[in-house]
């Protein structure tokens, strides 16, 4: 029983964390109010929703079983409050502060209607702390952190991530930036 | 007609000025005492709701640009005020904030007859029960409303707000966000300010030459008002004159003649070209026969606007006045609003260029493609009154635009015309 | 009964999801911001939405990434 929550644990775990990288990705896409091949912008935007609550799940069902295992013994202080945990706390601490971070964000995002752009626009930045540390959560944590494919997958993550960043911050990563720009010249 | 500079005549008998000398008839730098010398008192305590019905009669316009009825802006403001319980005090602004660099009239008004505007703003919060009031202007004016508050009780309640020097900050929900703490730019227009302006309270904002003559009104009752101008166009208006001779303010009768006007204001009508009438939101003119009033046949009038008349003389070229102003316009934009914010400048380019000499002939149907996409999509009236003067002068101008485009223009060293 | 889809300026960033899910009502201009293809009235700001489109425009006013559309009776 004990190994098959384990193992449910770190499944679900890595799942959520690629889902969180494909959701910043589309996050990303979607910003530069571009759609993808084949795929219209509403789409990108939906898709960006859909897997950001789908890792939410996968999330809560890696927390879920950890709490259930003997070993990890995960209690409800160490879900919400980070660094208190038996098992490698500082690791287990990011988890932590990963999942906090991103509670804030699906909240605020579900809710953005409610509370206004201001708000939402405000939380939502935190994304951008939320994947690194729980992509370091995932490598200082995790069984299978150190393997050599997970660290493979990890620098493919970082690379996608990094990518997309620096195209996020250049200044034609706007659909019309081009244009724009020619009219105020 | 009356100079506001000239020896001003003083009524003492308080049946109301005669003549044309109404806002000014208390003289330069007016005290409380000159005012209430040339006014009487303001019978403020008379004033209620009824007063709408007196403003009704007056047939008074806004003086700040849209000239819009007088009465319908008060009675949206104080209405519903008993139907829904929970609604709050109304708030009334007397806007002396114009942006506009070619108008001035408000300014001199606020210099030397601030009691007037005082007046106003006390009689429009009465007649809509409001419990907020303000004076937003710029900084040049604001030493004077001050010390004109300061002189009586019964203006201790109004708060002077400092405007910006921008050209939009006197558009009416800037004025509001402004005052409630933000940027002087306007709002999104889905909502009234006469239903929900500053803090969500009912806002009236009116001129401060509405207001004037909303004090004089409440003095000497609508048939007075009634007795300058013309029924489609009561009343006096203030003009800002510009662009030939000394800049100067006038008092005229509605539905003044342009030509009249001008001549009065000391300008040798033989050396106008054009008038920019209304300013830089305004449409250019000519000839001269014109009639000064927001209402009537649009061959034979034009909307006086914020009442800006700006002389183009012969010899100066009208397009490049204009892609001059549109260029300022376009950088005035306050960024909020894209097709304002991309499609000014892009339309500011092309006007440059025709007026620069460029002899491309796709340029003037550009032009109009561009004013297309602007036109109705902005916050704000700003986008659709730079799309009128730009129309105003292809139309105006027109043998001067296929001169640049033909290369003929003599002026840009082209052969003679 | 038709609706207003009414286009807050002072918010849109022209992001064009809304003129994906109504290509009929809305175009886009140079710039990428949404135009009302038959403005009633020359009103370039609220576009009429029809029974047919009521679905898509809820969308949009859902899925606008500036919360700058609002549906108006
Ligand atoms: S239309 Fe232009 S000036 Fe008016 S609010 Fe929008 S950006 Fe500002
Ligand atoms: S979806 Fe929103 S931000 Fe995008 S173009 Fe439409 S109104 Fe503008």
């Amino acid at each position: 029983m004990d190994s098959a929550l384990w193992a449910l644990g770190r499944v679900s775990g890595i799942v959520s964390l690629a889902m969180l990288t494909v959701t910043v990705l589309l996050g990303i896409v979607n910003r530069s109010g571009r759609p993808l091949p084949a795929v219209p912008r509403f789409s990108v935007a939906l898709i960006h929703r859909n897997i950001s609550l789908l890792a939410t799940l996968f999330l809560l069902m890696h927390i879920g079983s950890l709490m259930l295992d003997s070993y990890a013994k995960l209690n409800l202080v160490d879900v919400f409050v980070p660094f208190l945990g038996s098992f490698k706390p500082f690791w287990q601490g990011l988890g932590t502060v990963a999942f906090d971070l991103l509670v804030a964000v699906v909240l605020t995002g579900l809710l953005r209607h409610r509370l206004g752009q201001r708000t939402f626009r405000a939380v939502h930045w935190f994304a951008y702390a939320m994947w690194p540390i729980a992509l370091a959560h995932s490598i200082g944590n995790g069984t299978n952190g150190t393997e050599r494919w997970f660290l493979a997958l990890a620098a493919g993550s970082v690379v996608a991530v990094g990518g997309a960043l620096a195209w996020r911050l250049s200044s034609n990563f706007l659909e019309n930036a081009k244009i724009r720009q020619r009219s105020l010249s | 007609m009356t100079h506001m500079t000239s020896q001003m005549p003083v009524t003492s008998q308080h049946l109301g000025p005669s003549g044309n000398n109404r806002l000014f008839a208390a003289g330069s730098n007016a005290t409380l005492a000159d005012h209430e010398r040339a006014y009487g008192p303001l019978p403020e305590h008379c004033i209620d709701a009824t007063f709408i019905g007196v403003l009704e009669q007056s047939g008074l316009t806004g003086r700040g640009g849209a000239a819009f009825a007088s009465w319908r802006k008060v009675s949206a403001t104080g209405q519903g005020r008993d139907g829904a319980l929970l609604r709050s005090r109304p708030v009334v602004i007397a806007n002396g904030a114009e942006g506009e660099p070619l108008s001035f009239k408000d300014k001199t008004l606020l210099l030397h007859a601030p009691h007037l505007v005082l007046d106003g703003l006390l009689v429009a919060a009465r007649s809509v029960s409001a419990s907020s009031l303000y004076v937003y202007t710029t900084a040049v004016a604001m030493p004077a409303v001050e010390a004109a508050i300061a002189e009586r009780r019964d203006a201790r309640r109004i708060q002077v707000i400092e405007a910006p020097e921008t050209f939009i900050s006197g558009q009416a929900s800037a004025v509001v966000n402004a005052i409630g703490g933000g940027n002087a730019l306007p709002l999104d227009n889905r909502r009234r300010l006469s239903d929900s302006g500053l803090k969500g309270r009912p806002t009236l904002v009116l001129n401060v030459e509405t207001l004037s003559h909303v004090a004089l009104i409440a003095r000497y009752g609508a048939q007075w008002f009634r007795s300058a101008g013309s029924d489609r166009d009561p009343g006096t208006r203030l003009v800002s004159v510009s662009g030939r001779g000394a800049d100067q303010v006038l008092e005229v009768a509605g539905d003044e003649g342009l030509g009249f006007v001008l001549a009065h204001a000391g300008i040798d009508l033989s050396g106008v070209q054009a008038v920019l009438v209304g300013g830089y939101h305004g449409r250019w003119v000519k000839p001269l026969d014109y009639r000064l009033t927001p209402s009537g046949p649009a061959g034979q009038t034009v909307r006086p606007g914020a009442g800006v008349l700006h002389v183009l003389s012969t010899g100066q070229c009208g397009l490049e006045a204009t892609a001059w102003i549109v260029e300022y316009l376009a950088g005035q934009s306050a960024r909020q609003c894209g097709p304002c914010v991309f499609g000014l400048p892009a339309m500011a380019k092309v006007l440059a260029a025709i007026a620069g000499g460029d002899r491309n002939p796709k340029l003037v149907g550009e032009l109009e493609r561009l004013g297309t996409l602007v036109a109705r999509r902005g916050a704000c009236h700003h986008p659709d009154g730079t799309l009128q003067l730009i129309q105003s002068a292809l139309e105006i101008f027109s043998e001067d635009v296929g001169a640049h485009l033909t290369g003929n223009c003599t002026r840009m060293g082209g052969r003679a015309a | 009964m038709n609706k207003k889809l009414h286009i807050d300026w002072t918010r849109c960033d022209g992001r064009g999801l809304c003129t994906e899910l109504l290509p009929a009502v809305l175009g886009r201009d140079d710039w990428g911001y949404p135009v009302v293809r038959h403005p009633r009235n020359g009103d370039g700001t609220n576009a009429t939405i029809g029974p047919d489109e009521a679905q898509a425009a809820r969308d949009a006013v859902k899925l606008c990434p500036k919360l700058a559309l609002v549906l108006q009776a």
